[in-house]
C-alpha cells in the first residue's frame, strides 16, 4: 500500500469497474455471442425505438435471430433499411436475420435493426432495459440494451475498438 | 385609281412576304425555346428555374403556430423530410446537422434546421416538438395535413409513401436528402447522407456566407 495515493486507488477502481461493465455487456447462448446491445433515447410520447447489436456465431451451423420480447414495448420487430436512389426504405424482416457459420451479423444504423413497437415508456439516456432474443437454434437469451443519446451512431462501449 | 389596281398584286405579294417572315420568326423562337428547355429541364434546381423550387408551403409548428416560406424567409435553412419512427436516416441526419452547426461555432446559428414529418398519422405537432428537442440545438419541427404535405413535397421534389407492414402498421419510404435554401427561399444545394462531414460543412459555409 505504500506510495499508492487514494486518488490512484480510486482511479484503479473506476478503471476496473468500467472494464467489468464493458465485459458484462456481452452475452452468450450456445455458439452465439451478443455484443453491445444499444438503443437511442426517445422523446416523451414517442411510440417506437430502434435497437442495435452484433451477434457472432462460433459454431458450424447457421442460426437465425427470429424475434424478441421486452417489457418496455408491446412488440419487438426485426427490420432492414435500404437506400434506393436517395429514398430510404424500411421493411420488416420475415424469416429472421441469419447469423452465418463462423461469422457475425451486425445490426446497426443503415441496415438491419430491431424496432421496439408500442413503447410503454420513454427510453432515457444512460439506462438499460432487458430484451429477450429468440433464435432458431440457440436458446433464448436476455440481454440489456444500453440507452444512448439520440445522436449516437454506434455503441459507445466499443469506441475504443475504433468503430 | 389605276395605281391601286397596279398596286393590288404587289401588296398581295408584300403581305405574303410579311407572313412568311412571321412564320420564320415564330419557328426560330420555338426552336430556341425547345433547345433552351432541353438544356434546362424544368425542375432541375440548378437551372434558371431555381425560384420554382421549394415554393410556398403552409405547415404547423409544435406550438400550433403556422409556418410558411415567408416565416422562414430572411435566414438560410436546411430542410429535411422524415418521421419520428424512422430509426436510422432521420436521427442520423438531424444529429449530423446539429454536429455541423456546432462545428461552425457562432456562425452555426446563421441557418435554421427544419424537420418536416411526412407522417401526420403518427406525428402530431407537439410530438414533433419533443422529438426535435432531443438533439440539443434549435430545430424547427413541422408537419401538416396530407394536402399541406403534398404541396411542400411537390415543391421540393420529395418522394414519400406509406408502406403497410405485415403486422398491419405502416412505415414510410421517403427521400433522405437535406435541401439547403437561401434566405430568399432559393435552392442552394443538397447534402446527401453519404457525403463526408467536410463536404457538408463547405456547403453550409457557402450557404451562410
Amino acid at each position: 500500500m505504500i506510495g499508492i495515493s487514494p486518488k490512484a486507488l480510486a482511479l484503479g477502481a473506476i478503471v476496473s469497474l468500467t472494464a467489468s461493465a464493458a465485459m458484462a455487456h456481452g452475452y452468450r447462448s450456445g455458439a452465439l455471442s451478443i455484443q453491445h446491445p444499444w438503443s437511442r433515447e426517445t422523446a416523451v410520447g414517442q411510440a417506437v425505438g430502434g435497437g442495435f447489436l452484433t451477434i457472432t456465431n462460433s459454431g458450424d451451423r447457421e442460426d437465425r435471430l427470429i424475434s424478441g420480447t421486452t417489457p418496455v414495448a408491446a412488440e419487438v420487430q426485426l427490420h432492414t433499411m435500404t437506400m434506393d436512389g436517395g429514398v430510404m426504405r424500411m421493411r420488416q424482416v420475415t424469416g429472421g436475420i441469419v447469423v452465418p457459420t463462423k461469422g457475425s451479423v451486425e445490426l446497426k444504423p443503415g441496415g438491419y435493426h430491431i424496432m421496439f413497437m408500442g413503447l410503454r415508456r420513454q427510453l432515457r439516456q444512460g439506462e438499460r432495459f432487458p430484451v429477450t432474443l429468440r433464435f432458431q437454434r440457440a436458446r433464448s437469451v436476455t440481454v440489456q440494451f444500453a440507452v444512448q443519446p439520440v445522436t449516437s451512431t454506434g455503441p459507445m462501449e466499443s469506441s475504443h475498438a475504433g468503430h | 385609281m389605276p395605281d391601286t389596281e397596279q398596286n393590288a398584286p404587289r401588296s398581295g405579294l408584300a403581305r405574303l412576304r410579311t407572313a412568311l417572315w412571321l412564320v420564320l420568326a415564330v419557328a426560330t423562337l420555338v426552336g430556341i425555346a425547345v433547345v433552351y428547355d432541353r438544356g434546362h429541364p424544368v425542375g432541375d434546381p440548378s437551372s434558371g428555374y431555381a425560384s420554382a423550387f421549394g415554393g410556398p408551403f403552409n405547415l404547423t409548428a409544435p406550438d400550433g403556430s403556422t409556418v410558411t416560406e415567408k416565416v422562414l424567409a430572411g435566414k438560410p435553412y436546411a430542410i429535411f423530410f422524415g418521421f419520428t419512427r424512422c430509426p436510422d436516416v432521420c436521427p442520423t441526419s438531424l444529429a449530423r446537422m446539429a454536429r455541423l452547426r456546432k462545428q461552425l461555432g457562432p456562425d452555426g446559428m446563421k441557418f435554421a434546421i427544419v424537420f418536416v414529418s411526412v407522417d401526420p398519422g403518427h406525428d402530431k405537432p407537439a410530438d414533433l416538438g419533443n422529438y426535435v428537442a432531443l438533439f440539443g440545438t434549435p430545430i424547427i419541427g413541422l408537419t401538416g395535413t396530407d394536402a399541406q404535405l403534398e404541396q411542400i413535397k411537390k415543391g421540393y421534389g420529395v418522394y414519400s409513401a406509406k408502406v403497410t407492414q405485415p403486422g398491419g402498421d405502416y412505415t414510410i419510404d421517403h427521400t433522405a436528402a437535406i435541401y439547403l435554401m437561401t434566405a430568399n427561399g432559393e435552392f442552394s444545394g443538397t447534402i446527401d447522407h453519404q457525403e463526408s462531414d467536410a463536404t457538408a460543412l463547405e456547403k453550409l459555409k457557402r450557404l451562410i456566407a
